[in-house]
């Protein structure tokens, strides 16, 4: 392996608040290589998101490196795309327009690229739709257009289909992988669902609460596109699973000594 | 296939024609009582000509020419007003909305003249500029101020947090972030504050040419009054509502158009 595209070491951050304060993260360490698929999962609590915001730049105050190529992580940018929980696209602007936001659609270059887009996450026709006339499902992949327009150098995305229902979810799961597998981006995907974790990842990274930290990373070596009833993907689940029931099995404890 | 959608939309629910009179049911009635009540001389002709003579009045002003040369310089006062009040307000209401020290600066200082009620500057307004246009025009830009800068500065303040989030991810310059999310968020409130605010030119309007003047549809129904012309005072108080009601009407198509993507309980 050749030097990482993303790099965290020894990442500590801690969150003031009234009654002291909480380690959100603790010694955490993770290398991402280009155009690796990396799934981050965890209890509530466990600081995964904040991991993502610090990588996104959003968050700071934290000690340690994140270096993306080598530099350090100075502040939010078009190089490290962001899919947040909700869609968050602009009401009063249509499809096309919210992918291209602050950028022209009269500049040809975008306009192909924008259409490449709407292509590429299934959207043709809706162009000049609002997002209220989208269903939760269109607004994401509008969003991950939005992101991916401006060429990330990694894509990190925090729950992005946990408003979703099942079928939908099932649906955006592939036409995650879709995209992935033409544009070869880098993704950091924060979940709270195994099987998700495990369909779509290279590494699925189990972090654990109180503080948040690496429990374990476990590699995926299934080749895609993957089948959730195969008896190797559901060994695999089985074993992140395990890694979670120890996970809860310590936060028991954590109460029993209150 | 128009005869085919008309079936569509009459199933869907009452037609135009049908939601029109309903609208006209209440005013309709109250008129022919109105009519029947002073047509046999229950109430004073006097206090309440019938809407028959009032319909008269109209026509005779409206055929003499009055009317219309007072509509239209009461029209210019209530529009330059408002310019010049709501302008400001705008202005205003953007500057102390997006910067915090201008706030600080200006904000305490406006919200204590919003407190004064027009009236009671009337007299000063008289005694500096005295009983032309300018102290009326004033008394209505006074008015017309304060609706477009508090809703221009609640839209500013209200923009979601979340939509700031993600322009500093698409990395969207301070200037972007004001001309591309800013404006455009705050827009549904300036809107309403451009409807609240040309609704208070007119009612300055009225206290300006009530007050002293000699012109006007103000004037026109005070000089109506010292001679008992009770009918011309109603053509004045219909004139006054229909053209509020018309002013309003357009800001409420301009704001249909501008405000097409919102996603709002339609009662």
């Amino acid at each position: 392996m050749g030097e990482a595209l993303l790099s965290i070491t020894n990442l500590n951050k801690r969150f003031e608040t009234a009654g002291g304060h909480v380690q959100a993260l603790h010694n955490v360490d993770l290398q991402v290589q280009q155009g690796e698929f990396i799934t981050v999962i965890g209890p509530s609590g466990c600081g995964k998101s904040t991991l993502l915001r610090i990588v996104a730049g959003l968050d700071s105050g934290y000690t340690g490196n994140v270096t993306l190529e080598g530099s350090e992580i100075g502040g939010p940018g078009i190089d490290k795309g962001f899919i947040f929980q909700e869609h968050r696209l602009f009401p009063w602007l249509t499809v096309e327009k919210n992918i291209a936001s602050d950028l022209s659609l009269k500049d040809k270059e975008v306009r192909q690229k924008v259409d490449e887009l709407i292509e590429l996450v299934k959207l043709k026709g809706f162009e000049k739709s609002y997002p209220r006339e989208l269903s939760g499902g269109m607004a994401q992949r509008v969003a991950i257009a939005r992101a991916l327009l401006r060429s990330p150098k990694i894509l990190l995305l925090d729950e992005p289909f946990g408003a979703l229902d099942a079928f939908t979810r099932a649906h955006m799961q592939s036409v995650l992988l879709d995209i992935w597998r033409t544009n070869k981006t880098t993704m950091i995907f924060v979940t709270h669902d195994i099987d998700e974790a495990v369909f779509l990842g290279n590494r699925v990274v189990i972090l654990e609460p109180r503080p948040g930290k690496i429990r374990q990373i476990v590699p995926i070596d299934l080749p895609y596109p993957r089948k959730k009833t195969t008896s190797s993907f559901q060994e695999l689940r089985l074993r992140v699973l395990n890694q979670f029931e120890k996970v809860d099995e310590l936060e028991l404890t954590d109460g029993a000594g209150i | 296939m128009s005869n085919r959608t008309a079936a569509v939309h009459a199933a869907r629910g009452p037609g135009k024609a049908a939601t029109l009179g309903l609208a006209l049911l209440l005013p309709g009635s109250v008129l022919i009582l109105w009519q029947t009540l002073g047509h046999y001389g229950i109430i004073s002709e006097m206090l309440f000509p019938t809407p028959y003579t009032i319909g008269e009045s109209f026509w005779n002003l409206a055929v003499s020419g009055d009317l219309w040369v007072n509509l239209r310089i009461s029209a210019a006062r209530a529009l330059s007003g408002f310019v010049l009040g709501g302008g400001l307000g705008l202005l205003l209401g953007l500057l102390v909305g997006l910067f915090r020290r201008s706030e600080k600066l200006l904000d305490p200082s406006l919200q204590m003249i919003r407190m004064i009620p027009s009236l009671a500057v009337v007299p000063l307004f008289i005694l500096w500029f005295g009983i032309g246009e300018e102290s009326k025009v004033l008394l209505i830009a006074k008015g017309a101020f304060f609706p477009l800068y508090i809703n221009t500065f609640v839209g500013i303040r209200s923009v979601d947090n979340k939509l700031f989030e993600v322009t500093r991810v698409l990395g969207y310059s301070r200037l972007k972030q004001i001309s591309r999310l800013v404006l455009p968020a705050a827009l549904p409130n300036v809107v309403l504050g451009v409807r609240l605010s040309l609704g208070l030119s007119w009612l300055g309007l009225v206290v300006a040419e009530l007050i002293a003047s000699s012109s006007g549809i103000g004037y026109m129904m005070s000089d109506a009054r010292q001679f008992a012309d009770t009918p011309v005072v109603f053509v004045g108080i219909l004139v006054f509502a229909v053209a509020g009601l018309l002013s309003d009407t357009v800001v409420r198509l301009i704001e249909r158009r501008l405000l097409r993507w919102k996603d709002n309980f339609q009662g």
